[in-house]
């Protein structure tokens, strides 16, 4: 049997990042941050809403809804339609598919959002129903939600690997510092190692800074062929390779790496680059446990030396390796699926010169990375995307 | 399914409660596929490996390594809200598959060899709990552990206050002893009026050599006696035990009405007048804070199950019962109160005497009952004869009615 060589993203073009502010809790329904996201992109596009003819939305908080019922409530005739339902990869998951899309012209320019809302009861009632699996062999452990699951995963990394609190902490430091120059962070103040040591525990070894902090935003983009962006005159950045991985590994007793590892090679042989030429990095990163794994398995550094790796290296803008260089979901706040598109904006932004808070200088070359769906005992979607353009000064 | 702020989360799919019906008769069961033998975990629809929708429940060692652990200092629940810290770990079980379960006090930081059983908890759900690898069997004892809730999985009588509804019978009185050598605080002994002197003396000695046994005048044929009992210890009881049975009033071979009527008075409507006295005290009781209201066991019969001809009103009564305890045990769900079932076969006493041996001796079926609170045993079947219907209803019920028949 002769291997088929994938196809390329030549000719895509990813454009117009969208941030609709996040707010920690909000009255509205989910719907109102679709339509908030879309009116984002439109208008930064000059596209009309009849020019758009595809649309790939991702939300834990549309229910009874899906993306069909969002056309009929928003008003738009579409003749490409998706819907994610990968968490934290959401974002990697649907540009692969909308790139796909406008490559073989069944839609021209296709909008990608992620939106959630947050009431008080929002978070708590989406835990007990989240999964089966979740449902019936995690929930009714003690109810403690992606905090406990966490807990396990980070306990037994730290144990195997020698992490410490300090290398998590570091890493939360810099992300934070990040965020104090990205506008729409919920959080505003720095954060010192001292501060991260001494928070509270939520459940051991995680501490309060560890734990991202729901909350109801949306995070949008678009993608069409490089002639329709160019003729609209927007900046953009080209795909240069993509992966996606699900439930990779699943024998490992308990999760230590991602499907990350599996494909990361393809990845970079997709995109002719090889890591150390990557600008800069936008991990998935709901607890810091998962950005250190994403560091290993991505080939930044070999498997269990992402704590030495943090220990030395500086991670904020300014640093030899900036990482999550909008606050990421632990500075920015975690709008439920949109924490699955915020490091895929962010990248969008640094690769084309058009960052709301500092650019790292001549960023060209920007790998986002995605991880969704602690379905029960592990994050089961993996995905990663090679971004390229011309850089922000 | 409805949230309850006073229990653990109810909802379960259907695959997931059969791992609840092994732990309601104490066993720690996994699906298995039958065309690869892949253990299966959390219990699901196809085996994982070669996809065959073919999958048994069958018995685990739970033998496993605690390769991580956590101690939840948050909870989104306000059941554990109120419970917190919880210690919780990841078990690869020797078989195959990785469990997250509650971790006992008395098992080592991690990486440690645990024991995995599944227990009850407080909603009547299963969970699994790793324990340490040898010893430790009495989970919920409160001088082994301050882990509420895992105390809440078992009933142990331990420092609390029961009422025996029936003590003038050998099974009665055994269980009164019993229940004082598990360090009860209080024990209610029920005799009827009627009994003569004779009959109640056992009972009366244990109430005057001992200071929790106290005597409590209960009828169960009677509605002012239970109503009157209810009233004197109805909100204080933590533990009810009926014990009260028309057992060995005469066969009723060609169906004669009256013996019947006497084996229906006691056992089935017997039931429903305690239910209707005890349970709304009860659960009033089980709502206040810190209440340690636990347990409602009825003592049954492997013949509620299947009728014996020979003993067709106790068998019919038997069953009446046994429906009814099943009403019940959905009423006291939301209470968190368990109903405890008890099927023995013949027991070794003066009611069955006529009936052919193996037997089982009325110390030996206390000791059980009392064990299976400790353990936090829902269905009981103590004994030879009671193990071997028990298997044989399962396997079949059709065919146990005709092996019975003869």
């Amino acid at each position: 049997m002769t291997t088929l060589q994938r196809f390329g993203y030549d000719n895509v073009a990813v454009a117009v990042p969208v941030t609709v502010p996040y707010v920690r809790y909000s009255p509205h329904g989910a719907h109102w941050f679709v339509a908030r996201a879309l009116e984002g992109v439109l208008s930064a596009s000059g596209l009309s809403k009849a020019e758009l003819d595809g649309l790939c939305l991702s939300s834990f908080t549309l229910a009874p809804d899906t993306a069909v019922g969002v056309t009929q409530h928003l008003g738009l005739w579409l003749r490409w339609l998706d819907h994610i339902p990968m968490g934290g990869a959401s974002g990697i998951v649907a540009l692969r598919r909308a790139a796909r899309a406008v490559q073989s012209a069944d839609a021209t320019v296709v909008a990608c959002v992620a939106a959630d809302t947050n009431q008080v009861d929002t978070f708590r009632n989406t835990l007990g129903s989240f999964s089966r699996f979740a449902q019936d062999a995690v929930y009714p452990y003690g109810a403690g939600g992606p905090n406990g699951s966490f807990a396990l995963l980070t306990a037994r990394y730290m144990q195997q690997f020698g992490a410490r609190r300090e290398d998590f902490g570091k890493l939360c430091s810099a992300q934070r510092d990040n965020a104090l120059r990205f506008p729409y962070a919920l959080f505003k103040k720095p954060l010192t190692l001292q501060e991260y040591m001494e928070a509270r525990p939520i459940a051991e070894p995680l501490h309060l800074f560890d734990c991202v902090m729901p909350c109801a935003g949306a995070e949008a983009f678009l993608v069409m062929t490089r002639p329709r962006a160019a003729d609209l005159g927007l900046p953009f950045a080209e795909v240069l390779a993509t992966l996606e991985r699900h439930n990779a590994f699943p024998d490992d007793p308990v999760q230590i790496r991602g499907g990350w590892l599996l494909d990361r090679d393809e990845l970079f042989a997709q995109a002719g680059v090889r890591p150390h030429d990557i600008d800069v990095l936008q991990t998935y990163d709901d607890y810091p446990v998962i950005s250190l794994m994403q560091i290993e398995d991505l080939g930044f550094c070999a498997k269990g030396e992402g704590a030495e790796f943090v220990r030395s290296h500086s991670l904020t803008i300014e640093g030899d390796f900036p990482v999550n260089t909008s606050g990421g979901q632990l500075s920015v706040g975690q709008a439920g699926a949109a924490g699955g598109f915020l490091g895929l904006t962010e990248a969008v932004r640094q690769v084309t010169g058009t960052t709301l808070g500092t650019a790292v200088p001549n960023a060209r070359l920007a790998l986002a990375s995605g991880f969704g769906m602690i379905n029960y005992d592990r994050g089961l979607c993996c995905g990663a995307t090679i971004l390229a353009g011309q850089g922000g000064k | 399914m409805m949230e309850h702020p006073e229990l653990p989360p109810l909802a379960r799919s259907r695959a997931a409660l059969g791992l609840t019906a092994a732990a309601a008769v104490g066993r720690f069961e996994l699906q298995v596929c039958c065309s690869c033998s892949a253990v299966q975990y959390p219990p699901r629809e196809a085996c994982h490996r070669c996809l065959s929708s073919r999958l048994d429940w069958r018995l685990q060692d739970g033998r496993g390594e605690l390769l991580s652990e956590t101690t939840l200092l948050h909870s989104h629940h306000e059941f554990f809200r109120t419970r917190l810290p919880i210690r919780l770990g990841l078990v690869r079980l020797e078989s195959g598959p990785t469990a997250v379960v509650y971790v006992h006090g008395r098992v080592s930081g991690a990486p440690a060899r645990v024991r995995i059983e599944a227990h009850l908890d407080k909603a009547g759900r299963a969970a699994l709990v790793a324990l340490p690898e040898h010893g430790l069997t009495r989970m919920g004892d409160p001088q082994v552990t301050d882990q509420g809730y895992l105390r809440e999985m078992t009933c142990d009588p331990k420092g609390r206050k029961v009422l025996v509804t029936e003590t003038t019978g050998a099974v009665g009185l055994a269980l009164v002893r019993e229940l004082i050598d598990a360090g009860a605080d209080t024990v209610w002994a029920g005799y009827g009026t009627h009994a003569r002197v004779a009959e109640a003396s056992g009972v009366r000695d244990l109430a005057a050599n001992g200071r929790q046994v106290r005597l409590l005048t209960l009828d169960v044929a009677s509605d002012v006696s239970v109503r009157d009992a209810a009233r004197l210890v109805g909100g204080e009881v933590d533990i009810l035990i009926n014990t009260a049975e028309g057992r060995g009033s005469p066969a009723t071979p060609g169906g004669a009405v009256d013996p019947a009527r006497t084996e229906m008075e006691i056992d089935y409507f017997g039931l429903l007048r305690l239910a209707q006295a005890f349970v709304p005290l009860m659960r009033a009781s089980a709502a206040t804070a810190h209440s340690s209201v636990t347990a409602w066991v009825n003592l049954l019969s492997i013949h509620a199950l299947s009728s014996l001809p020979a003993r067709s009103a106790f068998s019919a009564a038997k069953a009446a019962a046994y429906s009814h305890s099943q009403a019940l045990r959905a009423r006291l769900q939301s209470s968190g109160i368990r109903v405890v079932n008890v099927f023995p076969g013949p027991i070794d006493d003066e009611s069955d005497r006529d009936l052919p041996p193996p037997k089982l001796a009325p110390t030996t079926l206390a000791r059980a009952m009392v064990r299976a609170l400790t353990e936090g045993v829902e269905d009981l079947y103590p004994g030879e004869v009671a193990q071997d219907g028990y298997a044989r209803w399962r396997d079949n019920p059709k065919v146990l009615e005709r092996e019975i028949a003869g």
